[in-house]
């Protein structure tokens, strides 16, 4: 029973998203508890179901608009009574909120997981435009472990660990502006058909060439757009997810492997977390890479959805900027369809939770209007730099 | 340029200050004889206690680059270079700092650098210049 691999016996059961507001009237628990009832109920259940909670950061006791309502709150609005939850930042990135809850089903603690993520980000920057910045997360002189490092040097953003990778990656590969381009227009053409998305104007290849350089060489429409909204699913056990709604999705495998230092600039420049999680997913499964029908692929920033495709094998090494090139290949009706929501870059920034929705929505053939061919194997990854976590997600 | 500074601990005070004394220090494990950072009370490669900070030759060459265009705060000089250094010492022994000194169009990967301290209250930011 020991090389058990036991996230097969977990399905995604159900999928619920708020408004995605730019920004949002609603308080961040409103949305929260708009995406969860929706999520329940989509899976044919009710609040009662439910004996679990989870959420990736979850709160931090700050009122920090990158997740200002965690399990704690969540459980308490909604009257939840739950054998077990949890949340922090430290783990496999975004899609931690859904591992964590996968392994309480596996471990018996759980029948029902609600696993959610909310962001108020673009409400935040209204008041604050510095809302995020490196710099602020600590008062005075800089004490994180981690961001030490960089804020002496005037690192007020992600996007210059981000840049460094993609030049890295223009170096070693010879990636072009246009290739890495293909990611931005993607994701705009896929917004254009998903009413929820925020940036839905045509976007063309001047377009993207003319936006404003923020750090060589990632440009503003390499830059995700921040959002207020809150998405969430229901994980179920499945012998117990018999009697859902619609048919579950199976989690068939989970990648979440660090084999590096946690650091931005001590791991891979090229690889970041990333090629460790992809080849841990791949070793708990039989399926290939060739069996992806849809993946959506972390576009917080550009360069990340290209280093995600070759973690995960769904292209060649160093080949991604060659697999994007002309946009064909990773369109809705080409080879791998990509973000087809529109991903962060224009649906919004949703943060990690948003790609396993739309990944069911597509396996399910819900996703109106942006349906990609019937596929029944789906790939998500999540994260930056140290911060990596993928699913692949199966409908029999 | 205004800067954050590093809250200074026993660990990582001899990176922040070498300076002063025109030293570029950075730990090095005696146990298995490689340099390694960030700083730390052990030894992450033979989990050895026997680490001191020694002193390199503060030569390098740029592992990867990005000019910073973006007005983060209003005091900020743009633009302005976020790099990566390599240290000559060993492969992959390298950390993030600021190119200085030179046009941030004229900087490329590979490029041959030598640290230079900015001095900042009471720590000594190690910067680096094209290396003559």
């Amino acid at each position: 029973m020991f090389d058990h691999r036991y996230e097969k016996d977990v399905a995604i059961t159900g999928i619920g998203q708020s408004e995605v507001g730019r920004p949002s009237s609603k308080s961040a628990m409103r949305l929260t508890l708009e995406a969860c009832l929706e999520a329940i109920a989509d899976a044919g259940l009710t609040r009662e179901d439910v004996d679990g909670v989870a959420c990736w950061p979850g709160d931090n006791n700050n009122g920090d608009p990158f997740s200002p309502i965690g399990p704690s709150a969540l459980k308490s609005a909604l009257g939840l009574n739950v054998n077990w939850f949890g949340a922090g930042y430290e783990g496999p990135g975004p899609l931690s909120g859904v591992i964590n809850g996968a392994m309480a089903i596996a471990a018996g603690l759980c029948r029902h997981v609600l696993v959610f993520r909310t962001i108020t980000e673009a409400s935040a920057r209204l008041t604050n435009k510095q809302a995020g910045a490196l710099s602020a997360k600590t008062q005075g002189r800089d004490s994180s472990h981690a961001w030490q490092w960089f804020t002496p040097f005037n690192v007020h953003s992600g996007i210059n660990l981000m840049a460094l990778y993609a030049q890295r990656h223009f170096h070693e590969y010879g990636t072009r502006p246009e290739q890495l381009a293909q990611i931005a227009l993607t994701c705009r053409a896929n917004a254009q058909r998903n009413p929820r998305a925020i940036y839905r104007t045509p976007m063309t290849m001047d377009d993207y060439m003319a936006s404003r350089m923020i750090s060589s060489p990632l440009r503003m429409f390499d830059c995700d757009v921040h959002c207020d909204a809150s998405t969430a699913i229901v994980l179920s056990r499945r012998d117990v997810a018999r009697d859902t709604r619609q048919q579950p999705i199976r989690i068939e495998a989970m990648g979440a492997a660090l084999d590096q230092p946690w650091s931005w600039d001590q791991i891979s420049l090229t690889q970041m977390a990333a090629f460790d999680v992809g080849r841990m997913m791949w070793a708990r499964t039989d399926y290939t890479p060739s069996d992806v029908g849809s993946a959506q692929l972390y576009d917080g920033f550009s360069i990340l959805t290209m280093i995600w495709l070759e973690a995960l094998g769904l292209c060649p090494n160093g080949e991604s900027g060659a697999f994007v090139e002309g946009g064909k290949r990773i369109s809705l009706t080409g080879q791998l369809p990509i973000n087809t929501n529109g991903g962060q870059l224009s649906g919004g920034r949703t943060h990690g939770l948003g790609y396993v929705h739309e990944a069911c929505l597509q396996l399910w053939g819900r996703a109106d209007g942006r349906q990609t061919r019937p596929h029944s194997v789906a790939a998500v990854a999540a994260g930056g730099g140290p911060l990596g976590g993928s699913l692949l997600l199966a409908r029999d | 340029m205004p800067r954050k500074l590093p809250a200074l601990t026993a660990d990582n005070r001899a990176f922040w200050q070498g300076g002063e004394h025109g030293q570029l220090l950075i730990h090095h494990c005696d146990a298995c004889a490689r340099f390694f950072h960030p700083p730390s009370p052990i030894c992450p490669r033979c989990a050895s206690f026997d680490v001191r900070p020694r002193a390199v030759s503060g030569k390098g060459s740029v592992a990867s680059f990005t000019v910073n265009y973006q007005q983060w705060t209003p005091e900020l000089e743009t633009p302005f270079v976020v790099a990566i250094i390599e240290l000559i010492e060993q492969p992959g022994l390298r950390f993030l700092s600021n190119v200085v000194g030179c046009d941030p169009l004229s900087v490329s990967i590979g490029m041959r650098v030598q640290v230079r301290f900015e001095h900042v209250e009471d720590v000594w930011l190690p910067l680096f210049g094209k290396d003559q």
